[in-house]
């Protein structure tokens, strides 16, 4: 491997600008594709189509003042928003975006992502602990029973797909579905896998809709029952990281879902695989994310749970179950 | 148990048909008005403030200045004159003065006029911060509309 210094800073440069674009730009394509969806026009003043309303917003919201209200715990306060965007960025580490853009092929590259996405959690509940005020309080204890009941089925279908591959680094995953879709571990046709796998696409895509806390699973800022839930006392850039930490969460989640399950970097036809597969492949995860925001209206957190615990963790065990049967039969 | 399945598979399709809603919405075009660069055509029955109507063959104010309008306001919004030119044998209107800060637009004034010559106008945009702009001179109006 290249160890020259360059090595490292190209690739942070290269991270901070994906990541800030991503962030910036996903605020005006979540606007844009809520009006459209109830037929309205969204952002278009500032530039053509409205794309410079990031820059507007972000100006906006720098210029405010950063206002710490008393009887919070300052430090954990502003530890809170920057601690929202540091595990969605240092996930990209890891992340193979091509079959030579990766800044460090670890071994157990699956494992420091989904540690780092729990890392993400605490987050939003400091910020709520933080922020000294009951509604916060109750939002975060929202996200950590949602973040428990959501990552079981998402690690037990992650299981699957590592014991299909044999391996828990995300290029070897990656790798092992390249040439065509039907390689990729959705459709997977050696060994039959296609057989079942969509169940467990369908659970992962679930899952990882609710680790960002998207709706509908955005209880954790129920507006209607918790004002804004944890970012209730936020305001100016505190406010901006944790909505660019949101965005960056759906970025590495749909880069995950990429990965695991539609074949990476890989072309469906087996040509011209490279970097150009993979970003249309999690723009499109994305537009379903946000397409899935404008379209369900939030649940109840019960029944939120009841979702997770009845349904998504018994199908996601018999997924694993089978899945082991398959290995083992052909 | 047949519940609980139930609940799976109708559940699923119900957020299919949901998402199959909102794809079809997505690709429709936009409903809402672009207010201050798409002006909106106002309903026939609009009632905005009162305006003169012009006698298309004279090109002259339809108002034979008989004061029926000034009579039937009940917040006396209205103020006019009119005056007789030497050699014709009708009223001529010199001024005809709307005080809109009073105005509750109940159209008695148009209800109370004989000869059509007053009705609503389509005016909904207005604005100031200043009570002398909304004292109307209907006449001037007329003229700088023709």
């Amino acid at each position: 491997m290249d160890t020259s210094i360059w090595r490292p800073i190209l690739y942070l440069i290269g991270f901070m600008a994906f990541a800030g674009v991503n962030a910036a730009w996903l605020g005006w394509a979540e606007r844009k594709g809520a009006a459209h969806i109830q037929r309205r026009n969204g952002p278009k003043e500032v530039g053509p189509f409205g794309l410079w309303q990031p820059l507007a917003d972000g100006i906006k919201l720098m210029t405010k003042q950063l206002l710490i209200p008393s009887g919070t715990d300052d430090i954990l306060f502003r530890i809170a928003p920057i601690l929202a965007m540091i595990p969605a960025l240092t996930s990209m580490v890891v992340i193979p975006f091509s079959g030579n853009i990766q800044a460090r092929p670890i071994d157990l590259s699956v494992l420091l992502i989904f540690a780092l996405a729990s890392i993400g959690m605490f987050a939003i509940l400091l910020g709520g602990w933080a922020s000294g005020n009951k509604y916060a309080v109750i939002s975060a204890a929202r996200v950590v029973s949602q973040s428990i009941a959501y990552e079981i089925p998402m690690l037990i279908t992650v299981i699957t797909i590592v014991m299909i591959t044999g391996s828990m680094s995300l290029q070897d995953i990656a790798m092992s579905q390249q040439g065509g879709f039907w390689h990729w571990n959705i459709f997977r046709l050696e060994g039959g896998h296609f057989i079942y796998m969509w169940v467990g696409f369908l659970i992962y895509f679930i899952c990882s809709v609710a680790e960002t806390n998207r709706a509908p699973f955005d209880m954790a800022e129920a507006e209607s029952e918790l004002v804004a839930g944890y970012m209730t006392e936020y305001g100016s850039m505190g406010f901006g990281l944790f909505m660019m930490g949101e965005y960056l969460n759906i970025v590495v989640g749909a880069c995950m879902t990429t990965i695991l399950f539609l074949g990476g970097w890989g072309s469906p036809f087996g040509f011209m695989p490279g970097i150009w597969w993979f970003l249309i492949k999690i723009y499109i995860l994305i537009f379903a994310i946000i397409w899935i925001r404008w379209t369900y209206p939030r649940t109840q957190i019960y029944k939120l749970l009841n979702l997770s615990w009845k349904i998504l963790i018994p199908f996601s065990l018999v997924n694993l179950l089978v899945t082991a049967a398959f290995i083992k039969v052909f | 148990m047949s519940e609980y399945w139930n609940d799976i598979f109708g559940g699923t399709k119900s957020l299919l048909v949901g998402l199959g809603i909102t794809a079809r919405e997505f690709f429709k075009p936009v409903v809402t008005e672009q207010y201050p660069w798409e002006v909106p055509v106002m309903m026939p029955r609009f009632r905005g403030h009162i305006e003169l109507v012009k006698n298309g063959e004279t090109g002259r104010p339809n108002c034979i200045v008989c004061g029926m309008c000034m009579r039937n306001c009940p917040s006396g919004c209205i103020t006019l004159t009119g005056k007789k030119p030497e050699g014709e044998k009708k009223k001529v209107l010199t001024k005809y003065e709307l005080d809109f800060t009073k105005c509750s637009l109940c159209g008695s004034c148009i209800e109370g006029c004989n000869f059509n010559a007053i009705q609503f106008s389509k005016d909904y945009n207005l604005a100031s911060t200043r009570k002398e702009d909304y004292i109307f001179d209907l006449l001037k109006r007329l003229e700088e509309q023709s």
